[in-house]
């Protein structure tokens, strides 16, 4: 029922054979609530990965286990060769790695945008300040507004603020994004701005896992789409057979509920 | 061109026409009243009471200012003059205008060694006020303290020369140190220092127990107390050995695990070393050095510290030291780690519910008896530590409140940086909740320093115990009453004010979330 899509997409974008991400039998409880059953997921360095599913599925769950801004239980996460465990030093090195989107962006109130993107370079990676910044610059030229670099974060859209909050993760040079509903909290005319940003990622091949309702995009740069219920992996597949295609009754109530209208 | 324009044309008007005046009807002192004061049968009539409050109240008060006598050595010498008339008797703030200031007993030729470390203080606190004042006054601001200890208390400068001496060493050592070692050595490290604590403990322990011992035997050389307390001694200091010394190696290997950057160790290790040079050294040193370069100046004990000059030297302190402590008890009551989050817990709910006043009467009676009359723990120095905990137990609140009030997104965002515990809250938590916790440690700031003056109940001559004491019970001003409290009033009200005029400024400065 499962089968995991390998082929290329028509924009060119190649993945490697090397694993970024292993994660095996995982399971994560809330108290007693089973909120994660049996994930098994392998992301290749280059893949781009949609999840989607109901709210309350599980999905923000499982990519904060990728960071381990939640803790497993059972099974095993090796996020670029290193095992997460309770290890302080392996988490870090982990997080070090790996960039994180956010719903509500999480910008640093307190620091100007310029602040918020050289932080982490400059305590975390020990990066000189001079070349934090040029750094931070480089990133939000990428993103489209080094104008604002000077301002505060709650002087921004949050289109602006998303696409700011991006850059601060790419300043970490990281090898793999996570992304949590990143669209979710913007007005509709702000959307495609972030998308954009996200699609031109990934075009240069960043390996990234993205928890959206987009569809569009997922067509346009996922490799594979998953999609989950009930803490469940339930059906995983290359974006044109899970949209035009889908095996599983769940898959297609979700879809028709979300591409219906 | 223009100018062959401007001749033909009649008249042009070369100035603008000024304003013309709003009606008087719409504007004006006029409208304004009647806008304001009596713009209905009711506000007509508040306006009136008020008006009539206000006008007996500076009647009644004017006349005492207006025929106030400000040159008499006596309150009989002042009725005389007064011959009858309302008038205050502010001869009494001339007269005893030092005493006020400077408490009954500060040598007068010393009064200027006050008033320069007040002055000092203004330089010293600006750069930890105003962020737009150049950094290196910083270094001035950790010298002051040194500096402002000496010019009080006198003696030679060499003594708290020393200390700051030690202090800048410990530092310097342990830098070096944790910049050449690597990690291994460092745990080792760690574990010495942790040692060192622990032996530290052990001695402390130790002559708290000689102490107990000694004071059993002088009520009793014989009998049950004695036997007990002699018995107490030698388990203690057996215990202490056996004891302390491991938990102190546990305590160096525990923080070093936790805090693997070193940053806290570094502080920790500073302090320790701190702490044991302190007490073998500094006498030496400072004799040594005093000897070759005597710099002194009139010795003045704390019993001698007194008027408003106490007020201040307990307030700034205490409130210096307790926002740092503040902070520390506000994490550690966040912390993941039981035991640290249960003592400061413990430390805290207790704190908050003891009143002040009897904690200060610990301080003057209770810590008098458990501390060995060697050890010469000053009075002030123990009052400092009271109330530096009461008010650190109230500001640790306040600050918990600014924790929880962030949003748990930041945490998460700093987190998925890689910034670790120590720099996630250094650089992103508390800047953000000591922010939202300015109006209520203000606040706190503000009641520490008007609660000062509750030394006057251990028999400490601060302004108020001045008042009450050598002022109200002198033959001469035995019942001036209003003229003093209200001068009292009036300092109090000088300092606090500013305070709280200033943290309004410096919440409007660090508005940058615009919400
Ligand atoms: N901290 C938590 N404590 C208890 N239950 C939680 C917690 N966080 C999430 N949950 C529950 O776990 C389930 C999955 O949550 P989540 O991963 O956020 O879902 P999704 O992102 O797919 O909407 C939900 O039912 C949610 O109520
Ligand atoms: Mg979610």
């Amino acid at each position: 029922m499962t089968n995991t899509a390998t082929e290329t997409q028509p924009s060119g974008m190649q993945i490697s054979d090397e694993v970024a991400i292993e994660i095996k039998n995982m399971n994560k409880w809330y108290g007693t609530f089973h909120v994660l059953r049996d994930i098994d997921l392998t992301v290749q360095r280059g893949e781009r990965i949609v999840i989607c599913g109901p709210s309350g599925s599980g999905k923000s769950t499982l990519i904060r286990c990728i960071n381990a801004l939640e803790e497993h239980q059972k099974g095993s996460i090796t996020v670029d060769g290193t095992l997460l465990s309770s290890d302080l030093k392996n988490i870090d090195k982990i997080r070090s790695e790996v960039g994180m989107c956010f719903q509500h962006f999480n910008l640093f109130p307190h620091l100007t945008i310029l602040e918020n993107c050289t932080l982490a370079p400059i305590w975390v990676r020990k990066i000189p300040k001079k070349e934090a910044e040029e750094t931070a610059m480089y990133f939000l030229e990428k993103v489209k507004i080094p104008d604002q670099a000077n301002k505060y974060p709650g002087q921004l859209s949050g289109g602006q603020q998303q696409r700011v909050a991006i850059a601060r993760s790419l300043c970490m040079r990281p090898r793999i994004m996570l992304f949590d509903e990143p669209t979710s909290a913007l007005d509709p005319e702000m959307i495609k701005e972030v998308l954009d940003t996200m699609i031109q990622l990934a075009e240069e091949g960043m390996t990234m896992l993205c928890v959206t309702h987009e569809m569009g995009f997922a067509r346009q740069v996922a490799n594979r789409v998953i999609f989950m219920d009930a803490g469940q992996i339930v059906e995983q597949n290359a974006p044109e057979p899970f949209f035009t295609n889908p095996q599983s009754d769940r898959t297609k109530l979700f879809l028709s509920q979300i591409l219906g209208h | 061109m223009a100018d062959s324009k401007a001749q033909s044309v009649a008249f042009v008007r070369k100035t603008p026409i000024p304003q013309a005046p709003p009606p008087i009807s719409e504007a004006g002192p006029l409208a304004w009243i009647r806008t304001n004061l009596f713009s209905g049968v009711f506000n007509s009539i508040l306006t009136i009471i008020a008006f009539y409050v206000v006008i007996r109240f500076v009647m009644g008060v004017f006349p005492w200012f207006y025929n106030g006598v400000w040159d008499a050595s006596s309150i009989r010498e002042c009725k005389d003059k007064l011959d009858g008339l309302t008038g205050g008797c502010f001869a009494v703030l001339a007269d005893r205008w030092d005493h006020l200031l400077f408490g009954f007993s500060y040598p007068p030729e010393g009064y200027w060694r006050i008033v320069l470390s007040f002055v000092l203080l203004m330089v010293a606190a600006a750069p930890l006020l105003f962020a737009n004042l150049p950094r290196k006054m910083l270094y001035f601001t950790g010298f002051f303290p040194f500096l402002a200890y000496w010019l009080i208390w006198g003696g030679s400068i060499w003594v708290s020369m020393t200390l700051l001496a030690i202090i800048i060493a410990t530092g310097f050592i342990y830098r070096l140190v944790a910049i050449q070692i690597d990690v291994e050595m460092r745990k080792i490290v760690a574990m010495g220092i942790g040692a060192i604590c622990g032996v530290g403990l052990a001695y402390l322990l130790y002559l708290g127990a000689s102490e107990l011992s000694f004071i059993a035997g002088s009520i009793g050389t014989e009998g049950i107390v004695a036997l007990i307390a002699n018995k107490a001694f030698w388990a203690a200091s057996i215990f202490t050995y056996v004891f302390f010394i491991p938990m102190g190696i546990f305590i160096g290997y525990a923080i070093y695990n936790s805090y693997e950057d070193g940053g806290l160790v570094s502080v920790v290790a500073a302090l320790l070393f701190f702490g044991v040079a302190i007490s073998y050294l500094v006498g030496p040193i400072w004799m040594g050095v005093n000897f070759i370069l005597p710099i002194e100046l009139e010795a003045v004990a704390s019993r001698d510290m007194g008027g408003f000059m106490l007020n201040m030297v307990l307030g700034t302190v205490c409130v210096s030291l307790s926002i740092p402590l503040g902070i520390v008890l506000a994490l550690g009551r966040q912390s993941d780690m039981p035991l640290i989050k249960g003592v400061c817990v413990v430390f805290i709910e207790f704190i908050r519910g003891v009143p002040l006043i009897t904690l200060l009467f610990v301080a003057n009676v209770m810590l008098a008896y458990f501390l060995p009359p060697s050890s010469n723990f000053d009075l002030i120095l123990r009052v400092i530590i009271m109330i530096t905990m009461f008010s650190a137990a109230y500001i640790a609140e306040v600050i918990r409140g600014g924790l929880a009030a962030l949003p748990k997104g930041q945490y998460e965002a700093a987190d998925s940086l890689g910034l670790n515990y120590n720099q996630a809250t250094q650089l992103i938590i508390l800047p953000q909740a000591l922010k939202i916790s300015i109006p209520g440690i203000v606040n706190v700031a503000v009641g520490l320093f008007k609660d000062t003056t509750l030394v006057s109940i251990i028999s400490m001559f601060d302004l108020v115990g001045m008042i009450r004491g050598p002022i109200q019970n002198s033959t001469e001003w035995i019942s001036v009453y209003w003229e003093v409290y209200g001068f009292g009033a009036l300092l109090f009200f000088v300092v606090c004010y500013s305070i709280s005029q200033y943290s309004q400024w410096l919440e409007r400065q660090l508005a940058t979330d615009h919400r």
